[in-house]
């Protein structure tokens, strides 16, 4: 597919330490398409955060990134510092967990939001200005020319993380990607700043990449799901396909470790993520697998057709995977 | 009935703040717990849910007197523990243990598994085979007994849970503050220590005071629940009760902001969105302190507290207007709006 926002493909990130390679996303696939919602769902260390921050060139220099990843179809693995810099924050924004630390304490909100603009964009002082309060309405922040004077210790958590919404769409980038953007905040807080994800969704009409690991987001709020484990896609569906008919075991053994009505006992999944050192021949799932046979273990699955959507699960059409219970 | 293990009654808890006015400073109290009363009963897990700064923590800290409550009373098992002295507390402790959050922060790194579950027994002179304790506990919370000799970097955030959890149970108390036990946790793991709680709870009648943030979790694992917003408990009664028809407007729309992992339910679903944010707890909204995010606040909350009372269904709420099993939120709000 040419007309993808983003395209990622054998997409690799490894980090030499002295124990050996840590090998944290092996061969990932992925397209989003112009204005798709897509959400990335995985536990810690299955290397959801480490291949955006990987594509953006926002790993440190140790880091060995491989294979290909296409924004509107330019090439950035490899790309210059400078094009670099075109890229991020023009075509690309990125958001992240910790509002706090990515701001600056000793400058105006409205400043930081200037300087955004002035990056990419040659506006008048008063252009400018005006762009910010506009930024600081779309994201939903009240007296906006008043807020944009003051620093980012007056404002909330919530609030700060609609701060830097506004700084990332502010030069109308094609592609969002939020990583875990409301898992330091509150609920009714997280609520806020998923309907305003959402209305630029619709409204700027911006691809949105939403990294998380709760499954209860993904139903809300996108339209397409990647699941990932041990560095690679296990699944890939639409968001009602995935939670009607799962086609990956993890997908499933992530579903009923979930608290649910009439759910007694939850049923977690046994043993821990494999060590990215050596991950396990074949399926990296397979030894923590209820439905693993030998062949799991012989060669790394890809994706391949499922029940719905697509699963890097060799015995999909054999088993019969039932969640049981739904939340 | 089973009996009470705890009873707290009118519990307050303030802290010393400043704040910096130039050259001079000013003092301040921010009542982080404000007059809060509740029970639990042995063998029983009470939930305690709210959103960051509700002082839930505060109050699990207070209960075990790690804080020391400004005022109120805190009688655990017969025994009024408010004001109790220093040996008495140290009596008190083999009764009454915290497991922490982080699992990461509450070992000491340069420890073995062996000296961090002893620790507890060496404290309170506790006589006996320790590393024969130590590797009981161990097998109890699903780890292996050669696992002792190890350090905590060796272990993963879910075994270093499990390990935090065999040094609270090695004086076998009978109440377990559970501070966010699992929320660091992630969801495959933390699937494994909540049913690990479920059956160290059956085995050894333990009772718990569950804090947490996530009310899926709370309600996975509660009897009961308390929900607190701005020192004060809001809502209480039985878990099932407050999920199905929740009196209390915060109650209301915190459920309803909690999103569910069903695609249908979560797009078909009426939500209350909250406006803002919780307000600073130094300088609290008059009346009810819900008021100012309340859709359906009226005069008289802005002026007068609500008193916690029992409504139908068992459950205790503080709130002038509660809403009736069946009325949502989402209705009240819009003709509340239609009238204005």
């Amino acid at each position: 597919m040419s007309d993808s926002v983003l395209s990622l493909r054998d997409f690799t990130v490894s980090f030499p330490t002295l124990y050996g390679t840590v090998r944290a996303v092996r061969g990932l696939s992925l397209d989003v398409n112009p204005g798709e919602f897509v959400g990335v769902v995985g536990e810690s260390g299955s290397g959801k955060s480490v291949t955006f921050l990987g594509m953006m060139g926002l790993l440190p220099k140790s880091a060995i990134v491989g294979g290909s990843a296409k924004i509107n179809g330019e090439e950035l693995v490899g790309a210059s510092n400078r094009k670099m810099r075109s890229v991020r924050g023009q075509k690309i924004s990125m958001i992240f967990q910790d509002p706090l630390s990515a701001l600056n304490p000793v400058h105006r909100i409205g400043a930081q939001i200037e300087e955004m603009l002035g990056a990419h964009q040659s506006l008048s002082r008063q252009e400018s200005e005006r762009r910010v309060i506009e930024l600081l309405d779309i994201v939903g922040i009240p007296q906006p020319d008043q807020r944009a004077r003051q620093f980012p210790h007056e404002f909330s958590g919530g609030m700060r993380q609609r701060v830097m919404i506004a700084m990332a769409i502010a030069n109308n980038p094609e592609l969002l990607i939020a990583d875990e953007p409301t898992t330091a905040l509150d609920v009714t807080v997280q609520a806020q700043i998923l309907e305003v994800l959402e209305r630029i969704r619709q409204e700027l009409d911006t691809a949105i990449v939403l990294i998380t690991h709760d499954l209860g987001i993904v139903a809300r709020v996108v339209d397409r799901v990647e699941v990932m484990y041990a560095g690679r896609a296990v699944e890939r569906a639409t968001v009602a396909n995935l939670f009607d008919t799962p086609s990956h075991p993890y997908t499933v053994g992530l579903m009923r470790s979930l608290p649910a009505l009439g759910r007694e006992r939850l049923e977690p999944i046994p043993g821990s993520p494999p060590n990215m050192l050596e991950p396990p021949p074949g399926c990296a799932f397979a030894p923590r697998c209820a439905h693993a046979q030998a062949a799991c273990s012989a060669e790394i699955p890809d994706l391949r057709e499922g029940r719905s959507g697509l699963t890097a699960c060799i015995r999909s059409h054999e088993l019969q995977l039932e969640v049981g219970t739904r939340g | 009935m089973a009996d009470t293990l705890l009873q707290v009654e009118g519990l307050v808890k303030e802290f010393d703040v400043r704040r910096n006015l130039g050259i001079r400073s000013q003092k301040l109290k921010v009542q982080a717990v404000s007059n809060v009363s509740f029970s639990v009963d042995s063998g029983e897990t009470l939930g305690l849910v709210g959103e960051s700064g509700s002082g839930k923590t505060t109050l699990g800290r207070c209960v075990l007197r790690l804080l020391e409550p400004t005022a109120g009373s805190i009688v655990f098992k017969g025994q009024e523990i408010v004001g109790l002295s220093s040996d008495g507390l140290r009596a008190l402790r083999r009764d009454m243990q915290i497991v922490f959050q982080d699992p990461f922060a509450s070992l000491d790194p340069k420890r073995t598994v062996q000296a961090a579950i002893a620790e507890p027994l060496e404290i309170q002179r506790v006589g006996g085979d320790h590393p024969q304790r130590v590797r009981e506990l161990l097998e109890l919370v699903g780890l292996s007994p050669d696992h002792a000799r190890r350090y905590p970097h060796e272990f993963s955030g879910g075994q270093r849970q499990r390990i935090g959890i065999a040094r609270a149970l090695a004086l076998n108390p009978s109440l377990l503050i559970l501070d966010e036990p699992v929320s660091a946790l992630d969801v495959s793991i933390q699937a494994q220590v909540l049913n690990l709680l479920g059956e160290l709870q059956t085995e050894l009648n333990l009772a718990y005071m569950f804090i947490a943030h996530d009310l899926s979790v709370v309600r996975h694992t509660s009897d009961r629940i308390a929900v607190m917003y701005l020192g004060k408990i809001v809502e209480l009664g039985d878990s099932e009760t407050i999920y199905e028809n929740p009196a209390h407007p915060y109650t209301h729309a915190l459920l309803s902001a909690v999103p569910v992992p069903d695609p249908e339910v979560e797009r078909a679903r009426q939500r209350i969105v909250l406006t803002g944010d919780v307000p600073s707890p130094i300088n609290p909204p008059s009346g009810c302190r819900f008021h100012t995010r309340c859709p359906i606040a009226q005069d008289r909350c802005r002026t007068e507290e609500p008193a916690m009372r029992t409504v139908t269904g068992g459950q205790s709420v503080a709130c002038h207007f509660p809403l009736e099993p069946g009325v949502t939120l989402v209705e009240l709000a819009g003709r509340a709006a239609a009238s204005a």
